[in-house]
C-alpha cells in the first residue's frame, strides 16, 4: 500500500514540477502576446484596453495561482489567442492527436513484438544482420523526413491516401484512415526500429536461463517453449519500453502534425508557444505530461502485479 | 497465473485504442450539442460545393481571426473575412474609392467640419432586427468610448460631437477638417452593429453583410451562410462560405488539387501545377514590400547611405527568387494597385548600380562600408530570404550585414514597437485609403513610423492634403509625397507582390481590392 | 559471426564519422562554390555534373552548403554534448554518490525533464535564448542533461558499494576524489555510449527545431533548414530533400553503429 502511496504521490510531483518549469520558461519568455495577436494595425488604447480585459497587467505569479486554482475545479482557464476556453481547445484536438499516436502505438506494438520473437529465434542468421541493419537506418532518419517521403511515394501515388488534414471518424471511418494512417506510420517505424530489438535482446537473455534449458531438455517443442514460457518471462521488460515509446509518440505527433497539416494539439501547441498564449501552453503541457506520467504509472503497476517482488525496491 | 499476463499486457492496448476510441465518440457528442466545435465539417475536409451544384465556398485562409467583432478585430487577416457579415456607411471598392454603403447619401459643410449622413431604410440585420438610427449611435459610441466603456479606437480622435438629428439623419462634427474622413466609416474602421447584440459582438457577430456568422472553430473554420434579407436585392448568390484556416501554403495547394478548397493562394512555383486545370489570377494586394532601417540611427539618418542601400539591393533577384516573378516593383509605399493617385516611374530610379551605391557611400563618409545587422520575423519565410539576399548583395559595397531571426511577437515587440533595430524587411500592409497608404508608417505625425524617417516637406504635404477638397489636387499631394519618399529613401522600396488565387473554374465574380478582403458578395458557381 | 558483425558495426560507425570529420576540415578550406553566393537565374537546377547536389531556391550550390552544414552539425552535436556532460555528469554523480534526499530531489527534476517531450522545451528554449547555434545548442544541451544523469547515477549507484571505493574511503580520499579519480574512470564506457547517443539525438533534435522554424538561422547552412526550405518544393523538385535528409540520416547512423561497437567492445557480458 505505502508503495502505491508513494508513487501517486511521485506523480503529482513530477507534474507539478513540469508545470513551474513551465511557468519558470514564461516568466522570462521576451515577446507579449497582445501584440502578437493584433500585429502591426494595433494602436496603444486596443492594446491597453484588450491587456485589462484579459487579466494581464496582473503580476505573472499572480495570473499562475489563478490558474492553479482553477485547475482545482476543474477549469484551465481561457486562450489569449482564441478568446475561448482552452478546456474545448484540447477537446477539440484531442481527437486528432490521440488517434495518430494510439494507432501508430497498435502499429509498433503489432510489428515489433513479433519482429522480435522472429529475429531472436533465428540467432545469428542472415535475417538478424539485415534486420539489424535496417533497424539502424529506421533509428537515424529524421522523421519528418520520413513523412515526406512517404509523401512523395506513396501519398502522392496511392489513391487511397490524403497527406493532409484530417477527416473525423464520425463522418468516415474510411475518410479518417486516409488521413491518419501515413503520420501514424512516420510515428510508428523508428519506434519499430528501436523496440524491436529490445524484444530481442529480452527474449534472447531468456533463452538463456536454466529454466529454459530445464524444459529444452525435456523436449518440449521449440515454438512452445518460446510462446508459453519465455515470451511471459520476457513481459516485464517489453512492458517497460511499451511504457516509454508513450512520451517518444506523444511527442513525436508534434512533429508530424506540421509536415501532414494535422489539426491536432502539437499544432495548436506551436502557435500557442509563438503567441505566448501562456494559459494554453499550460493546457497543453499538463495535458501532454499527465498522459505520459499517467502511463509510465500504469505500467508501473503492471510490473508490480506481474512481478510482485518489485515492490520491495 | 500465465493467462492473467496475457490479460494485463491485453488491457493495456484496449485501454489505448478506447482512449481514442472515446475521445472520437465525444467528438461527435459535442458537436450535437451545438457546443463551439461542430463536428461535420470540423475540418478543411469539408469539400467544396461545386460537384454537387451547391452554391457552397470553402476558401482556405492562412490563419485564425484575432477577433470577430469588428471593432476589437485589428490583424488584415480578420478583416479578410469577416468584411463578409459587416458594412460601414461606406464601402470600398477595388480601385481605392468608395461608395455609399449603410449611408444612402451625405453632405460636408463648407468649413469641411459638418457631415450629414441619411441613413438607408430598410436594411435588416442578421437576426432579422431593422437598421436603425440606435444602431448608428450605439457604434460611434462604443467606438469611442461615450457609452461608459472603453475607447476601442483612435481613429475618431478628431470628432467633436456625433448625433441623430432625425430618425434617418445622422450628424458627425470634426474638431479639424479631414479630407481622408470618410474612409474612416468604412467597416474596416466602423462596421455598424446592432445594440441588441451588445456584449455578444465576439461570440455571436452580427452585422448587415451579405453573409450571417454560422460558427467558428479556433484553427479550424469559420463558417458563414446567406444574409437571406440582405438590402442588395438578389444577392449574394452563395448559400454557404466556409474559410479553412490552413497555415500551410504548400498543403493549401494540396487541398485545391483534392478539391478540399474551392480557393486558396497559391505559392508562385507551384502555379505550372495548379494552371490550366484551375482560374490562376494574379492580383496587386497593394501591400509594399521593403527593407527599412532605423533612420535616427548613423549610418542611417544619413539620405546618402540610404540611397547608397536602395541602389545595392538586386530588387529584380528577391522578384524572382522569392516570388518567381509574381510581384511588381514599387518605388514608394504606394502600389499602382491605386489606380490614379499612384505615380508611375519611381519604380525604376534605383536601378540596381553597384558603382553608384559606392560612390555615394563614400560622399556619405564610409568607403570601407560598415557592419550592420538585419533583423526579420520567422513568421514568414519571406522575410529571412529577403535578407539573404540582401545580405548578399550588399556584400559587394562592404557593408556586413548580420541576419537576426526573431519570433513575430519579438519582431513586433523590439522592432515594430520598440524601434530598438538597425535594419529589418517587412511588407506594409495595404489599405483602400491613398492617405492612409502614404501617411501610415513614415510621417512624424503617425504612431506607426517605426521607420523614424523625419521630413518637414513630406509632413507638409500630408498635412495639406487633409485640407485639400479637390481630388485632382489631392492627387498632386500624393504624387509629390511619393517623390520625397523615393528621393528621401525612406526605404528600400521592392515591390508589391503578388497574391496568386487558384479557383476552380466555374468560379466566377472574384474581385480583388487594394486591401486584404476576400470579397464573397458577387461570387458564384456557374 | 557475432564478432564480425560488431567489427562491421565499428568500422562502419567510425568511417561514417570520419567521414563528416573529413568534410568538415575540408569545408573550412574549401567549398566547390561559395556557399552564400547566390546565382538566381540558375535556381532549383536539377543534380547534375556541374552541382552534383543540384541547387537550392537562391541558385546556391547544394553540394557546398552540405559540407558547411558539416560545420553547424559538429558544433551543434558537441557543444549539446559538452553542456550535457558537463551537468549530466555532475548531477547524476551527486545523486549517485550521495543518496538519500539530495538523490530523492535531482533525480524528481531529471523525472519531470523526462515527462516533458524533449522538443516541446526545445521549443521553449529556443523562444528564450533566441535563435542561433550557439542557443539552440545550449537548449539541447539542456534536454540531454537528465538521460546522462541518469546513466551516470546508476554508474555510481554500482560502483560505490565496490571494494576500491570503501578502501579508498578508509584512507580519507577526499569525496570529489574519489568520485571523479576513481569512480568516473571505470563508468566511462556507459558514459561514452550515453554521450554519443546523446549527440545523435541532437542531431534529430537541431534538425526537428529547424524544421519547425527555429534552431539554426540563415545563412547559416544548417541540414534540418535545409530541408524545411526543400520540403516548400517537395512536389517540383523532390531531389532538393535527398542531400540534407541523406546526410542528417547518415552521420546520426554513423553515431548509433558507433555507441553500439562501444557498448559490444566494453560491455562483455552482452557477446
Amino acid at each position: 500500500m505505502f508503495y502505491y502511496l508513494r508513487r501517486i504521490f511521485l506523480l503529482v510531483i513530477t507534474v507539478a514540477l513540469v508545470s513551474v518549469i513551465t511557468f519558470a520558461v514564461f516568466q522570462i519568455l521576451p515577446g507579449d502576446p497582445v501584440r502578437t495577436m493584433l500585429g502591426t494595425e494595433a494602436d496603444e488604447t486596443q492594446i491597453e484596453n484588450l491587456r485589462n480585459e484579459l487579466g494581464l497587467n496582473r503580476p505573472l505569479y499572480q495570473q499562475y495561482f489563478d490558474w492553479i486554482g482553477g485547475l482545482f475545479t476543474g477549469d484551465l482557464g481561457n486562450s489569449i489567442r482564441f478568446s475561448m476556453p482552452v478546456s474545448d481547445l484540447l477537446m477539440e484536438r484531442l481527437p486528432v492527436t490521440l488517434s495518430v499516436a494510439s494507432m501508430a502505438l497498435v502499429i509498433v506494438v503489432l510489428v515489433a513484438l513479433p519482429l522480435g520473437i522472429f529475429v531472436a529465434r533465428r540467432q545469428n542468421k542472415v535475417s538478424d544482420v539485415v534486420l539489424s541493419s535496417v533497424t539502424q537506418l529506421g533509428m537515424a532518419i529524421p522523421s519528418f523526413w520520413l513523412g515526406m517521403i512517404l509523401i512523395l511515394y506513396i501519398g502522392m501515388n496511392v489513391d487511397f491516401f490524403r497527406i493532409n488534414g484530417y477527416i473525423p471518424w464520425s463522418e468516415s471511418i474510411k475518410g479518417a484512415l486516409s488521413t491518419l494512417v501515413l503520420p501514424a506510420l512516420t510515428i510508428a517505424i523508428p519506434q519499430i526500429a528501436v523496440k524491436f530489438r529490445y524484444v530481442r535482446t529480452a527474449i534472447l537473455e531468456q533463452m538463456e536461463l536454466d529454466y529454459v534449458r530445464t524444459i529444452r531438455s525435456k523436449g518440449l517443442p521449440e515454438k512452445l517453449i518460446v510462446y508459453k514460457h519465455i515470451l511471459k518471462n520476457a513481459l516485464i521488460p517489453i512492458l517497460t519500453i511499451f511504457g516509454l515509446i508513450t512520451a517518444e509518440v506523444v511527442a513525436g505527433t508534434i512533429i508530424v502534425e506540421q509536415v501532414f497539416a494535422l489539426p491536432g494539439v502539437g499544432q495548436l501547441l506551436i502557435t500557442s508557444i509563438s503567441y505566448r498564449d501562456f494559459p494554453l501552453v499550460q493546457g497543453i503541457v499538463m495535458y501532454i505530461t499527465i498522459t505520459v506520467v499517467l502511463i509510465n504509472f500504469i505500467v508501473d503497476m503492471l510490473y508490480s502485479v506481474i512481478d510482485p517482488r518489485i515492490r520491495l525496491r | 497465473m500465465l493467462k492473467r499476463k496475457y490479460v494485463l499486457s491485453f488491457i493495456l492496448i484496449m485501454v489505448l485504442l478506447t482512449i481514442s476510441a472515446c475521445s472520437g465518440g465525444s467528438e461527435s457528442e459535442s458537436g450535437e450539442n451545438g457546443t463551439s466545435s461542430e463536428s461535420g465539417d470540423g475540418t478543411v475536409a469539408t469539400s467544396g460545393g461545386s460537384s454537387n451544384g451547391a452554391q457552397e465556398i470553402t476558401v482556405r485562409i492562412n490563419d485564425d481571426p484575432d477577433f470577430l467583432d469588428p471593432h476589437h478585430a485589428t490583424a488584415s487577416i480578420s478583416f479578410q473575412m469577416i468584411l463578409n457579415m459587416f458594412e460601414g456607411l461606406f464601402i470600398p471598392q477595388t480601385d481605392g474609392s468608395l461608395t455609399e454603403g449603410l449611408a444612402e447619401s451625405y453632405e460636408v459643410s463648407e468649413d469641411g467640419l459638418t457631415y450629414t449622413f441619411n441613413i438607408r431604410q430598410g436594411v435588416r440585420f442578421h437576426n432579422g432586427e431593422e437598421l436603425t438610427m440606435d444602431d448608428v449611435v450605439y457604434t460611434f459610441e462604443r467606438l469611442m468610448g461615450l457609452n461608459g466603456g472603453e475607447k476601442l479606437s483612435n481613429n475618431f480622435d478628431n470628432v467633436e460631437s456625433i448625433e441623430a438629428a432625425d430618425d434617418t439623419t445622422f450628424v458627425m462634427t470634426l474638431k479639424e477638417p479631414n479630407s481622408n474622413f470618410l474612409y474612416s466609416l468604412t467597416a474596416l474602421q466602423s462596421a455598424i452593429v446592432p445594440k441588441s447584440n451588445d456584449g455578444k459582438h465576439n461570440e455571436s457577430p452580427i452585422g448587415t453583410g451579405p453573409f450571417a456568422f454560422v460558427n467558428y472553430a479556433p484553427g479550424v473554420n469559420l463558417e458563414l451562410k446567406k444574409h437571406e434579407e440582405y438590402w442588395e436585392d438578389g444577392l449574394p448568390y452563395l448559400d454557404k462560405v466556409t474559410f479553412a484556416f490552413q497555415s500551410d501554403d504548400q498543403a493549401a495547394v494540396m487541398n485545391l488539387l483534392a478539391d478540399e478548397v474551392d480557393l486558396t493562394g497559391v505559392p508562385g512555383h507551384r502555379v505550372p501545377e495548379v494552371e490550366g486545370t484551375y482560374n490562376v489570377t494574379h492580383q496587386n494586394n497593394n501591400s509594399s514590400l521593403i527593407i527599412t532601417f532605423n533612420e535616427e540611427k548613423e549610418p542611417f539618418n544619413d539620405v546618402k547611405v540610404r540611397q547608397a542601400i536602395s541602389y545595392a539591393i538586386n530588387k529584380q533577384d528577391v522578384i524572382d527568387s522569392v516570388f518567381f516573378g509574381y510581384a511588381t516593383p514599387t518605388g514608394s509605399n504606394m502600389s499602382p494597385a491605386m489606380g490614379d493617385y499612384y505615380l508611375d516611374g519611381l519604380q525604376d530610379v534605383y536601378k540596381r548600380d553597384v558603382e553608384k551605391a559606392k560612390e555615394l557611400l563614400t560622399e556619405a563618409g564610409y568607403p570601407d562600408g560598415f557592419k550592420t545587422k538585419i533583423t526579420v520575423s520567422s513568421h514568414n519565410d519571406i522575410y529571412s530570404s529577403i535578407a539573404q539576399i540582401a545580405v548578399e548583395n550588399l556584400k559587394e559595397i562592404g557593408i556586413d550585414v548580420e541576419i537576426e531571426v526573431v519570433e513575430w511577437g519579438i519582431w513586433l515587440e523590439r522592432v515594430y514597437f520598440g524601434r530598438d533595430y538597425e535594419m529589418t524587411a517587412i511588407d506594409l500592409t495595404g489599405r483602400p485609403s491613398a492617405y492612409e497608404v502614404l501617411n501610415d508608417y513614415v510621417s512624424t505625425n503617425d504612431a506607426e513610423n517605426f521607420f523614424l524617417f523625419k521630413n518637414e516637406e513630406f509632413d507638409q504635404v500630408m498635412a495639406d492634403v487633409l485640407r485639400e477638397t479637390d481630388r485632382e489636387k489631392q492627387i498632386e499631394y500624393y504624387h509629390r509625397a511619393q517623390e520625397i519618399l523615393n528621393e528621401q529613401a525612406a526605404a528600400v522600396y521592392i515591390a508589391d507582390y503578388q497574391i496568386l488565387w487558384g479557383s476552380k473554374q466555374n468560379i466566377t465574380g472574384l474581385k480583388s481590392y487594394p486591401f486584404w478582403f476576400h470579397d464573397m458578395k458577387e461570387v458564384k458557381f456557374e | 559471426m557475432q564478432k564480425y558483425k560488431k567489427n562491421i558495426n565499428l568500422l562502419l560507425g567510425a568511417g561514417i564519422l570520419l567521414l563528416f570529420f573529413g568534410m568538415m576540415v575540408v569545408s573550412y578550406f574549401y567549398t566547390p562554390y561559395d556557399v552564400n553566393s547566390m546565382d538566381i537565374p540558375n535556381k532549383l537546377q536539377e543534380p547534375s555534373k556541374t552541382h552534383i547536389f543540384g541547387t537550392d531556391e537562391f541558385g546556391r550550390d547544394i553540394f557546398s552548403r552540405i559540407l558547411k552544414g558539416s560545420q553547424t552539425a559538429f558544433i551543434v552535436g558537441l557543444l549539446t554534448v559538452a553542456i550535457g556532460a558537463f551537468f549530466g555528469v555532475l548531477i547524476g554523480g551527486i545523486a549517485g554518490y550521495a543518496g538519500g534526499l539530495l538523490d530523492e530531489v535531482f533525480m524528481r527534476i531529471m523525472d519531470a525533464l523526462m515527462a516533458f517531450p524533449g522538443i516541446i522545451l526545445a521549443l521553449m528554449l529556443v523562444a528564450v535564448f533566441g535563435p542561433g547555434i550557439i542557443n539552440t545548442s545550449i537548449a539541447l544541451g539542456i534536454i540531454a542533461i537528465p538521460s546522462i544523469a541518469r546513466v551516470t547515477r546508476s554508474g555510481f549507484v554500482q560502483q560505490k558499494e565496490s571494494e576500491y571505493v570503501t578502501a579508498a574511503k578508509l584512507i580519507g580520499v577526499k569525496p570529489y576524489k574519489i568520485m571523479f579519480k576513481h569512480i568516473l574512470p571505470n563508468i566511462s564506457s556507459q558514459i561514452i555510449v550515453a554521450l554519443s547517443i546523446a549527440f545523435a539525438i541532437a542531431m534529430l533534435a537541431e534538425a526537428a527545431l529547424s524544421y519547425l522554424g527555429l534552431g539554426v538561422q540563415p545563412p547559416d547552412p544548417s541540414w534540418g533548414r535545409m530541408l524545411k526550405d526543400a520540403q516548400s518544393f517537395l512536389i517540383s523538385s523532390p531531389w532538393y530533400t535527398y542531400a540534407p535528409g541523406g546526410a542528417i540520416t547518415l552521420l546520426v547512423l554513423g553515431l548509433y553503429l558507433l555507441s553500439n561497437a562501444i557498448r559490444d567492445i566494453m560491455d562483455p557480458r552482452s557477446k
